[in-house]
């Protein structure tokens, strides 16, 4: 579904990346771990296509597209979703009208007609159940005075909307207590389905006990130094980074 | 449910988005020129002008003195400079005070309306066709100098309204006329009421009579089509005790490289708990892209609210205009009464606009409110200017007032200028203000959920303009949707 080969990108002339491989099939769910600065958002917002990062080097491939060579809009109608680690605000713009126009926009790009006011809201219903989402929450302006838990639980419920083929979960634990992460991790699990792929990222296990993984990268200084199963978290979180980060330098050395 | 899912009255204008991204690309589509004879006054000003407008006009003789007055205290006054904005000086001797289509004038009925002037306003999208119309509209247009047609006028009779060109109601209606004209905005006001009291050509006069609701908008459609042609239309409501009316301006102008002027007059009367609601719809040619051209709005509106109870409420969406000033106004002078502007100002390129409004609370108890939306982008300059004035008598007087600036890139300027005066020391009186810009990460936040960034713009700044826009009828909330759309086209990314 998604295959990135050897990936360099940066900010400002900064060079964030250095040399990314990573492939992602179809109802996988990868995590992408690492310390504060070792390049984690900048993937995820060089995969979404975000314009302030820059490209150097490197393809990547989603469901058989250049995936570099596509408009982030065009990035999220061939399916590709981002939930934010700081969603944005937008006063005055009514949550619902913007989810409707998103999947509208979605819909006009893979060339369905758009949903009437009756099928959206009845597809609206169906995933607020499915979300535990209350409507009160939708019916107030883009994320505008949502607590750190109602944005991501809104971005949750976007992704259910959108239905996604490959969704990317940029630290959206951070800032939640125990609860909340235990109710957007629910969302997310029930979402998966054996077509669709998960890309999380996060800096911390406790997420990864809620949406299990297949398998879990860690991130270090642009580049993944070692790649291994849902225990190589646990190790993470017992013995911290500084052995990756001694094993990298000892590798580097030789 | 108690929190609207599909706010109904709003969906449509949703649905609009659509058309809002396809009109999006599209430069300014009022632009076009009607080939239409003319009858004109000579180029410039002075009495004679003012002698062959009124003579035209077949004005009484009190009309005619009344514009002279005008016109020699215009000859003492100076163009005012304190507006934040920059333009040539005007030469007043090289625009033709008066220009009327050739045709039949005063139409006894809507088909002797000539038929370019017909297809002129079909290409604005306002039929004259009173079966056509949309429903519960009634409309005068007015194109340079004159009245061309009023629809709806037998069905508004039988209320008692009176709905009309002003030229008609000097001549038909002469006693309400004297009593009510420059009672709000006097002669001697200011440069523009003034220039205009001398050389108006026509606006609309509209009458409500005691106790009556008019069960439809009123509404008027002003057009500048003939070349150096100033246009100077006056406009004069007045709603008797416990009556209501809502009335709708709508403005456009072609192309032209050379400016126009505009100096329009505006004055409404309520009595005694009735209630004038004025929206307006400026889209007067704002110039091109490197600010050549465009309308000159100068414009004076204010009402009063004479009686207890009374209500005037201004809401304005201004996007056209090379130049915007205009400040429409109430005067609280009812115990109880209210006051209110809502206000969308959106400048893009090199307009300038500098607009808010006074509200002077005078009676008991009366309140304002004051919403004001600027939105600025390229180099434009857009400005906020107000008055809240408590008197020494106006006790319990309640404002309100909010000023927001949005920013779209970061060669516009936007400012705030709230001046407060306050005599009496029970008054509450609140201002905010907040400036932000549309942000780099708004629109790839939107992008990421697929929808392309003049949607995105679109969506933002119909967020931001909202509190206004719900304020607009409903008809006309989706055109003023559209209008914001268009008139920021390429302003982002």
């Amino acid at each position: 579904m998604l295959s990135i080969q050897d990936l360099h990108a940066g900010i400002e002339g900064k060079k964030i990346l250095n040399g990314i491989n990573l492939d992602i099939k179809p109802g996988e769910v990868h995590a992408i771990m690492g310390p504060n600065g070792s390049g984690k958002s900048t993937l995820a917002n060089v995969l979404a296509g975000r314009t302030d990062y820059e490209v150097s080097r490197g393809t990547v491939e989603f469901l058989g597209k250049d995936l570099l060579d596509l408009a982030p809009e065009k990035r999220a109608g061939e399916g590709l979703f981002l939930a934010f680690q700081y969603p944005v605000e937008i006063p005055g713009l009514n949550t619902i009208n913007f989810i409707k126009t998103a999947v509208n926009e979605v819909r006009k790009y893979r060339g369905l007609e758009p949903l009437d006011a009756v099928s959206f809201l009845k597809l609206m219903k169906e995933k607020m159940a499915l979300m535990n989402i209350e409507q009160s929450l939708l019916s107030r302006s883009l994320n505008e005075g949502f607590s750190g838990g109602e944005k991501k639980r809104n971005e949750v419920f976007q992704m259910a909307m959108l239905e996604p083929k490959l969704a990317i979960l940029d630290e959206t634990d951070s800032g939640l207590d125990i609860d909340a992460i235990r109710i957007v991790s629910n969302g997310v699990n029930k979402l998966r389905n054996k077509d669709n792929a998960v890309l999380v990222v996060t800096h911390y296990q406790r997420l990864l006990d809620y949406i299990v993984p297949d398998f879990v990268h860690v991130l270090y200084n642009g580049r993944i130094v070692k790649s291994g199963t849902k225990e190589l978290a646990l190790e993470l979180e017992e013995r911290g980074y500084d052995f990756i980060k001694n094993e990298t330098s000892a590798v580097e050395a030789v | 449910m108690k929190t609207e899912l599909y706010p109904s009255k709003r969906n449509d204008a949703e649905d609009e988005l659509r058309t809002i991204e396809e009109t999006v690309f599209s430069d300014y589509k009022y632009g076009f020129v009607t080939d239409i004879e003319a009858d004109e006054a000579p180029r410039g000003l002075n009495e004679e002008v003012i002698r062959f407008i009124s003579a035209k006009k077949k004005e009484p003789e009190w009309m005619l003195e009344w514009r002279l007055k005008a016109y020699s205290y215009w000859l003492t006054m100076k163009e005012p400079g304190w507006a934040n904005v920059k333009y040539p000086r005007i030469d007043y001797q090289d625009i033709i005070y008066y220009s009327a289509p050739k045709q039949k004038i005063n139409p006894k009925n809507l088909d002797e309306i000539d038929p370019e002037l017909r297809k002129t306003f079909e290409k604005l999208g306002i039929s004259l066709d009173e079966q056509k119309r949309l429903s519960g509209v009634a409309v005068d247009a007015v194109i340079d100098s004159v009245s061309i047609g009023t629809s709806f006028k037998g069905q508004l009779a039988e209320l008692g309204i009176i709905f009309c060109s002003m030229s008609e109601a000097i001549r038909e209606h002469p006693d309400l006329v004297k009593e009510h004209l420059s009672s709000v905005v006097p002669i001697t006001d200011n440069y523009f009421a003034a220039l205009n009291a001398a050389v108006f050509s026509d606006g609309s006069f509209c009458y409500i009579p005691k106790g009556v609701r008019c069960p439809m908008e009123l509404s008027t459609y002003f057009r500048i089509n003939a070349e150096n042609t100033g246009q100077f239309e006056r406009t004069l409501i007045i709603a008797e005790a416990g009556s209501y009316v809502s009335y709708l301006e709508g403005c456009t102008a072609p192309m032209r490289d050379e400016n126009q002027l505009h100096a329009a007059v505006v004055e409404l009367i309520a009595m005694e708990n009735a209630e004038i609601k004025y929206s307006t719809v400026q889209n007067w040619y704002p110039g091109d892209k490197k600010g050549v051209g465009g309308v000159y709005n100068f414009v004076t509106k204010r009402g009063i609210c004479k009686g207890d109870h009374a209500k005037i409420s201004w809401t304005q969406v201004e996007t056209g205009s090379a130049i915007t000033w205009k400040y429409p106004s109430v005067i609280l002078k009812g115990d109880y009464s209210t006051g209110e502007f809502y206000s969308v100002a959106v400048t893009n390129n090199y307009q300038q606009a500098d607009t808010g409004t006074k509200m002077m609370h005078l009676g008991k108890n009366t309140k304002s409110r004051i919403v004001s939306k600027g939105i600025s982008a390229g180099f434009s300059n857009n400005s906020y200017r107000g008055l809240v004035h408590v008197g020494k008598n106006a006790r319990n007087a309640r404002n309100f007032s909010q000023c927001d600036s949005l920013l779209l890139g970061d060669k516009c300027g936007a400012h705030t200028f709230p001046y407060i005066e306050v005599r009496n020391n029970s008054a509450v009186v609140e201002h905010e203000a907040t400036t932000s810009k549309i942000g780099e990460d708004q629109i790839f936040y939107c992008n990421q959920r697929g929808i392309p960034t003049e949607t995105a713009v679109a969506l933002i700044i119909n967020g931001f303009a909202k509190e206004v826009m719900n304020h607009l009828p409903m008809e006309f909330a989706i055109e003023a949707q559209k209008l914001l759309a268009i008139s920021l086209e390429g302003s982002v990314g």
